[in-house]
C-alpha cells in the first residue's frame, strides 16, 4: 500500500464528520471504526442501514450523519443499496442528477445481517456488480438484543445464549473468504485500534468501484464485558495476538496488512474480557484454551508455508 | 390507440410501459413471470427505455423498489402468492418509506398445500400493511388500473405504494381484446414521475426512514399514513374522471351491476365476479330482483360507496375467495364492518367461502347463494357461512384418500 496518503498517524483526518451525542454504548468498538471510516468517506454518501445496534445513530429528528441515511430491514440493505444506486444511474443518465451531486452507496451492518440474515441480499448483490461500500461491523453476536451468539460469535464465548461451561460450541464463520470467494472489487478486514492500517484500507475502497466489503471486528463493551475505556487496548490485542489478521483481497489476491512478528499468546486477549472469563475460573479449561491458541497457530502457519 | 388480444399478464406489461416506467426490480415466480419476460424483451430490443435488475427474492426486490421509489424514478415491479408473502416484512416497510411505485400481484393461493392456482389470501394477507390495492377483473382494467395506480401513488396528497391484482390464470394467461392507448395520450393523462421532495443527492443530505423512539411519534407518522391511503378515494374518482376524459372508459370504486333496482346482491372481488354477472343475468330472465357491487378499490376501503349502494337491499350474498381459518371470509368481515350501526343501511349479510385455490363456482351454486340470502333476508336469520363445496368433489376426495390408504397399507404404515 505505497500509493497511500496515509504515510504516518498525523496524515489522518484532524476534523471529524460524524456527529456525537448518539444513542450508542460508551467504548463502542463499531462507533470508534465508524468514526474513523465516515472521516475518510465523507459526506457525499447514502448509507443504507440494516437492523442492528446502529439503527439507533439516527433516532427522529437528529441524525450523527452529514449525508443521507435510508433505513431498510435486517436482512435486505443491500438490496435497498441497489435500488438507491440503481436509481440514482438512471438519474444521471438521464441528466437529473449532476455528477458532483451523485453519491457513494454505503450498506451499513452488524454481523448479524452480514454473516446472516442478509447473506443472500450480499450474494445477489456482489454478483451483480453493484458498486456499493458495505461496511460490517461485527460485535461477534446478537448486540442490540443483548449479545446472543451469531454466525461471527468464536469458539467458547459465552453469550446471552451459550452460558454453559464451554460457552459457544461453534466457529465464527469466515466472511472475508465468502466474499473473497465472489472476486469482488476489494475485501478488507479493519479495526478502530489501527486508525491508520483502517485509513489505508479505506482509501483503497473509495477508490474502487464494484462491491467492496470493510469488516471491522467491533470490541464491544456490553456484550464482551470488558471496561468501556479498554475498547481500543482489546482491538490492539485482536491483532497482536493474532485473532483478528488485518488483511485484504484485491485483485485476485490475498495480502495481509499487518502481520504480528511475534504473537502474544491468545490469553492475553481472552482474559481481558468477561465473555471468557470461565475459561479461567473456577479452574483453567486447559483444554479449550489450547483449541482456541491452535486453531490461531495453525491460520498463520499456513500462511507462512 | 390500437385493440390487441392481450393476457392479463401482458396487459399489466403494457401497462407499465406505458407509464414510462425506468425501474423494474424483478423476480420470477409463477403465474407472474410472464410480466417481467415481456418487459426484459422491451428492454432488450430497445423498445422500452428501462433499467431491469433482478434481485434474490421478492423481499430483496421491495427492498430495491422502495429504495429507487424514494431516490426519484418512477419504479415498478410484480409478484404472486409465496413471492408476496416472502416480500411482506418490506411492504410495510416501503409503504411506511411513503414510496410510491405501482406493485402488480398475479393472485395464487397460498401454501399449504403449495399450488398454483388463484384466490384471494395472498392479497388480503396485505391488506394491512399501508399499501393502496386496486383489483381488477377483466384484461382492460388491468392495463388501465396501472395507469390510475401511479397517478394515485405519486399524488402529494398520498404518496403511497399501491398494489393492482389480478387473478393467476383465470386472468393471467386468458387472452381478451384490450384497448391500448397511444403513448401520447398516456403521456397526457400520466405526466413523467414529479419526485418533489423525494430524493437523495450530495448537498442536499436527508435521512429516511429513521427509527422513533416511543409511541408519540410512532403514532403521529401512523396517522399520516392513514390519512394519506383515506386521501386515496377522493384522488382515485378524480383520476377516474381525468381518464375517462382522455381514453373514454369510466371507473368507479366500487362497480355496480344491475343493482339499482336490485333486491339481492351479491359482493365480490376480482376476475370470479364476472361469474357473477352472468349468473345475475340469468337470476334476471328468471324474474328475480338481483345484482353485483364488485369493490375495484380495496383500499382505501370504499365503505360509503358500498353503503350507499347497497341502502334499502334486502339481502347481500358475500362471497368471499379467500379464508381467514378461525373466523371466516374477509371481505364479509370488512363489509359487515361498514354497514353495521348505519341507520339507513341493514341488509340481511350472508358469508360464502368459495373459488379457492381456483376451485370454480358454479352458475347453480350463485343461484343457490341467491336463495339463500333471500331466505335468511325473509326469516331476519343469518346462516352460518357457508364452504362451497359440491358432493361429487367430496366423492373425488374420498377416492384419492382411499388410494392413499392402500399405498401406505401397501408400504406397511399405519
Amino acid at each position: 500500500m505505497s500509493e497511500t496518503r496515509f504515510q504516518t498517524m498525523k496524515d489522518l483526518p484532524s476534523c471529524h464528520l460524524l456527529g456525537t451525542g448518539t444513542a450508542l454504548c460508551a467504548g463502542c468498538g463499531g462507533l470508534e471504526a465508524l468514526h474513523e471510516i465516515y472521516d475518510i468517506l465523507g459526506e457525499k454518501t447514502v448509507v443504507v442501514n440494516a437492523a442492528g445496534c446502529m439503527t439507533l445513530l439516527a433516532v427522529y429528528p437528529f441524525t450523527p450523519f452529514r449525508g443521507s441515511w435510508l433505513y431498510t430491514a435486517m436482512a435486505s440493505a443491500p438490496a435497498g443499496a441497489q435500488g438507491v444506486r440503481d436509481a440514482l444511474d438512471i438519474l444521471l443518465a438521464k441528466g437529473r442528477l449532476t455528477a458532483e451531486e451523485d453519491l457513494q452507496t454505503v450498506v451499513l451492518t452488524g454481523d448479524g445481517a452480514a454473516y446472516g440474515m442478509g447473506l443472500s441480499a450480499t450474494s445477489g448483490a456482489i454478483e451483480r456488480g453493484l458498486d456499493f461500500l458495505y461496511l460490517c461491523y461485527d460485535n461477534e453476536g446478537y448486540g442490540n438484543t443483548g449479545q446472543q451468539y451469531s454466525g461471527a460469535t468464536p469458539h467458547g464465548a459465552r453469550t446471552a445464549t451459550s452460558k454453559g461451561p464451554c460457552g459457544y460450541p461453534g466457529y465464527k464463520k469466515d466472511l472475508f473468504a465468502i466474499w473473497a470467494a465472489h472476486r469482488p472489487a476489494y475485501v478488507a478486514t479493519v479495526v478502530g485500534a489501527e486508525p491508520l492500517d483502517l485509513a489505508r484500507k479505506i482509501e483503497q475502497a473509495k477508490n474502487r468501484q464494484g462491491p467492496r466489503l470493510i469488516l471491522s471486528l467491533a470490541p464491544c463493551p456490553t456484550g464482551w464485558d470488558f471496561d468501556p475505556s479498554e475498547t481500543a487496548q482489546i482491538g490492539r490485542l485482536a491483532v497482536q495476538t493474532g485473532v483478528w489478521p488485518l488483511k485484504e483481497y484485491r485483485d485476485g489476491q490475498v495480502v495481509h496488512t499487518k502481520v504480528p512478528q511475534k504473537r502474544l499468546p491468545v490469553e492475553d486477549y481472552l482474559k481481558r474480557q468477561g465473555r471468557f472469563a470461565h475459561l479461567f475460573q473456577p479452574q483453567r479449561n486447559e483444554a479449550l484454551l489450547q483449541e482456541i491458541q491452535a486453531r490461531i497457530d495453525a491460520y498463520w502457519d499456513n500462511l507462512q508455508s | 390507440m390500437t385493440r390487441m388480444l392481450l393476457t392479463g399478464n401482458g396487459a399489466a406489461a403494457w401497462g407499465a410501459r406505458l407509464a414510462g416506467i425506468e425501474y423494474l426490480p424483478a423476480f420470477p415466480i409463477t403465474p407472474q413471470t410472464e410480466i417481467i419476460e415481456t418487459i426484459a424483451k422491451w428492454i432488450d430490443f430497445g423498445e422500452l427505455d428501462c433499467r431491469m435488475t433482478t434481485l434474490d427474492s421478492e423481499h430483496s426486490m421491495i427492498t430495491a423498489a422502495g429504495g429507487a421509489a424514494v431516490t426519484g424514478v418512477r419504479v415498478f415491479t410484480a409478484t404472486s402468492s409465496q413471492g408476496l408473502l416472502y416480500a411482506m416484512e418490506m411492504l410495510y416497510t416501503t409503504a411506511g418509506w411513503r414510496a410510491p411505485f405501482v406493485l402488480v400481484n398475479v393472485s395464487r393461493g397460498l401454501a399449504s398445500p403449495i399450488t398454483l392456482e388463484p384466490d384471494h389470501n395472498d392479497i388480503l394477507a396485505a391488506r394491512d400493511s399501508g399499501f393502496l390495492q386496486l383489483h381488477c377483473a377483466t384484461c382492460q382494467e388491468v392495463l388501465d388500473g396501472i395507469l390510475l395506480a401511479y397517478r394515485m401513488a405519486e399524488d402529494g396528497r398520498v404518496r403511497l405504494p399501491v398494489i393492482v391484482n389480478l387473478d393467476g390464470f383465470y386472468l393471467s394467461f386468458t387472452r381478451e381484446p384490450v384497448e391500448v392507448p397511444a403513448a401520447a395520450a398516456v403521456a397526457r393523462f400520466l405526466p413523467p414521475f414529479d419526485a418533489q421532495n423525494l430524493g437523495f443527492r450530495a448537498g442536499a443530505p436527508l435521512s429516511e426512514a429513521v427509527a422513533v423512539l416511543g409511541g408519540s411519534p410512532y403514532s403521529y407518522f401512523r396517522y399520516q399514513h392513514h390519512l394519506a391511503a383515506l386521501n386515496a378515494e377522493a384522488v382515485f374518482e378524480e383520476s377516474a374522471v381525468a381518464f375517462a376524459r382522455c381514453f373514454g372508459r369510466s371507473y368507479q370504486a366500487v362497480e355496480a351491476y344491475r343493482c339499482d333496482d336490485a333486491e339481492l346482491v351479491f359482493v365480490m372481488l376480482g376476475s370470479f365476479a364476472t361469474k357473477a354477472k352472468a349468473a345475475v343475468d340469468c337470476l334476471r330472465e328468471a324474474g328475480q330482483a338481483v345484482g353485483l357491487l364488485r369493490p375495484l378499490l380495496l383500499r382505501p376501503f370504499p365503505a360509503a360507496a358500498l353503503r350507499r349502494a347497497l341502502a334499502g337491499k334486502q339481502g347481500v350474498a358475500v362471497i368471499d375467495q379467500n379464508l381467514s381459518p378461525g373466523k371466516g371470509g374477509v371481505l364479509y368481515t370488512e363489509l359487515a364492518s361498514a354497514l353495521y350501526g348505519q341507520a339507513d343501511s341493514n341488509p340481511m349479510l350472508v358469508s360464502f367461502i368459495g373459488g379457492l385455490g381456483g376451485r370454480d363456482i358454479s352458475a347453480e351454486e350463485f343461484y343457490e347463494m341467491a336463495a339463500v340470502t333471500r331466505r335468511a333476508a325473509a326469516e331476519g336469520q343469518a346462516p352460518e357461512p357457508r364452504l362451497l363445496y359440491a358432493e361429487a368433489e367430496l366423492c373425488e376426495i374420498k377416492k384419492w384418500q382411499a388410494i392413499a390408504q392402500v399405498q401406505r397399507a401397501k408400504e406397511g404404515q399405519p
